[in-house]
């Protein structure tokens, strides 16, 4: 095995693009995530690739656009507020199936928020974020080690899919340093053919072209469906979740990226105190991973989200479960972090609360 | 094991650096590790801290909320910082910036002059390493060694002769022991 190496969260996700053969990256600074831009400034030179700090947000996913166009992996990064300056170009690289990667490493919001790590774009992430009927595909990580090795499966399904990706991680995942293990291994681009759709030189082969714009009636609809029929096969192969102690769980905690972390944390003060909780984490946030939770559903009754904003993928829990257990939430939005003992104490009184109404109805 | 650590200081004390240098050298003695820096408006001079965990087990929240040690650095720290110390936990206190005493009785406390111990070394620089030695030798929770053996790892332009005196520092903090 190789030595690990400590690295910091966004440094591992540009190292781990490079690797899964990122060859452009275009994006504008902003914190937390202004590690990866930087790495990527010296890192993309020595493998032949380009780098670009754009005078905007705009213009660098347009730049991705543009490079994606050509079929070459590429990939911008920022963090909330710059996302949301991005959206409509992913929205018309959805349009135009183009393969990309898109990061956002998130802060406080609405707004300008602050600098501190949150989860208040779940909603922005998972629903589309700009405009029109389109998915992105979305992973959200919880250690270094998966920043490392999540653009690699990005690239994998984004270009086999010909959807835009995201990872949305958090300022937490992004500035924290970790012990990190690369184990994808690093893609030799020779052995990738390129895509027959991709732009370039034409020597007299078909004409191809890449665009989001279908005038003539009904050609729109017709484009949407048949990308509709590539979202469902996302989302029937494309799952990914981890459980953790769910076998003899009484209730199941929700949650992903820092917020699963502090989960671990308060499901092992709740173990301490004989309560049986479990986590369940989508590493996939969209395709979410609702098969699995609805079948959890048949021994376990109580889901307890625990996220870092307003609560927003309490929804996605809900529309899983559609009534098959009861649904709670713990959340605390602002950029503040929740605390294992806040969560642990929220589980003793779900549970509690639980308790008494079945010694009530006995 | 399970050590949670916060070091707070001025920006330029070597704050990030120390944190960094015990996360490297906790897991080059195999120990789970995370080091999380605060990163706002962060400049020499202004106010700097970090979260380090060295554990056993996986680490769950790489953010020390009830640290087992906090080293304060400068004045201003001690007040941030000695309120969560976990009871019983470990208080060091550089006392040569720091002219406060810890007011707390439930915890240790360790004064280290870090800034003296390294002018008479030569490089006043180094007073991070005479408080991170004092942390490994105090709490046991790594050896003077591994934070040695970390130290070209971390900083891979450091001369050789640089590389001694930091670890001269290190074993000079060393020598404080609780009372």
């Amino acid at each position: 095995m190789a030595e690990k190496k400590l690295m910091k969260g966004n440094e591992a996700l540009a190292e781990g693009a490079v690797r899964a053969g990122c060859r452009f990256f275009a994006g504008y600074p902003i914190t937390p995530q202004n590690e990866i831009p930087e790495y990527m400034s010296w890192r993309l030179p020595q493998v032949g690739g380009t780098f670009v700090q754009s005078e905007s947000e705009v213009s660098a996913i347009n730049m991705v656009y543009g490079a994606a166009a050509t079929g070459v992996r590429c990939m911008t990064s920022s963090s909330s507020p710059g996302i949301s300056l991005k959206q409509e170009g992913i929205s018309y690289c959805a349009g135009a199936d183009l393969p990309s990667l898109v990061v956002n490493v998130m802060r406080g919001g609405p707004g300008l928020g602050n600098i501190a790590g949150a989860q208040g774009d779940y909603w922005q992430a998972t629903r589309g974020g700009g405009h029109g009927d389109y998915r992105t595909f979305v992973m959200a990580p919880s250690s270094v080690s998966e920043m490392a090795n999540f653009p690699d499966k990005c690239f994998e399904v984004a270009f086999k899919y010909r959807v835009p990706a995201m990872i949305l991680a958090d300022g937490l995942i992004g500035q924290m340093m970790e012990p990190v293990d690369f184990t994808r291994p690093e893609i030799d681009l020779r052995t990738i053919p390129e895509p027959a759709w991709a732009l370039g030189v034409n020597n007299g082969r078909e004409k191809r072209m890449i665009k989001s714009l279908y005038i003539n009636e009904g050609c729109l609809e017709k484009t949407v469906i048949e990308r509709v029929k590539r979202y469902k096969q996302i989302e029937e192969s494309e799952v990914l979740y981890e459980e953790k102690m769910l076998e003899d769980a009484e209730l199941a905690l929700v949650a992903y990226g820092i917020s699963a972390r502090v989960s671990v944390a308060a499901m092992k003060l709740a173990r301490a105190k004989g309560i049986k909780v479990g986590l369940f984490r989508p590493i996939t946030l969209w395709p979410y991973p609702k098969k699995r939770l609805l079948e959890l559903s048949d021994r376990i009754k109580k889901f307890l989200a625990v996220e870092m904003n307003l609560g927003q993928m309490v929804d996605d829990v809900r529309l899983s479960l559609n009534g098959a257990a009861e649904v709670y939430l713990h959340s605390k939005p602002g950029g503040s972090l929740i605390s294992a003992e806040e969560v642990c104490a929220t589980i003793e009184s779900v549970v509690k609360k639980g308790a008494k109404e079945y010694a009530a109805a006995k | 094991m399970y050590q949670g650590i916060r070091i707070s200081g001025f920006g330029g004390q070597g704050v990030i650096s120390a944190g960094v240098l015990l996360a490297q050298a906790g897991m080059m003695e195999g120990k789970e590790v995370s080091f999380f820096p605060s990163y706002g408006a962060e400049m020499r001079g202004g106010t700097a801290n970090c979260s380090v965990v060295v554990a056993s087990d996986e680490v769950s929240t790489p953010i020390v909320t009830t640290p087992d040690t906090v080293i304060v650095l400068n004045e201003p720290s001690l007040a941030k910082f000695e309120p969560m110390v976990k009871p019983g936990g470990l208080l060091i206190i550089n006392s040569s910036l720091v002219n406060s005493k810890a007011a707390r009785k439930d915890i240790n406390v360790l004064y280290v002059p870090c800034n003296e111990i390294a002018g008479e070394l030569g490089n006043t620089k180094v007073m991070n390493m005479v408080a991170i030695g004092a942390f490994a030798a105090a709490t046991g929770a790594m050896s003077i060694d591994a934070i040695a053996r970390a130290l070209p790892k971390v900083y891979k332009k450091l001369k050789p002769e640089v590389i001694e005196l930091n670890i001269k520092a290190l074993q000079r903090g060393a020598e404080f022991k609780l009372n």
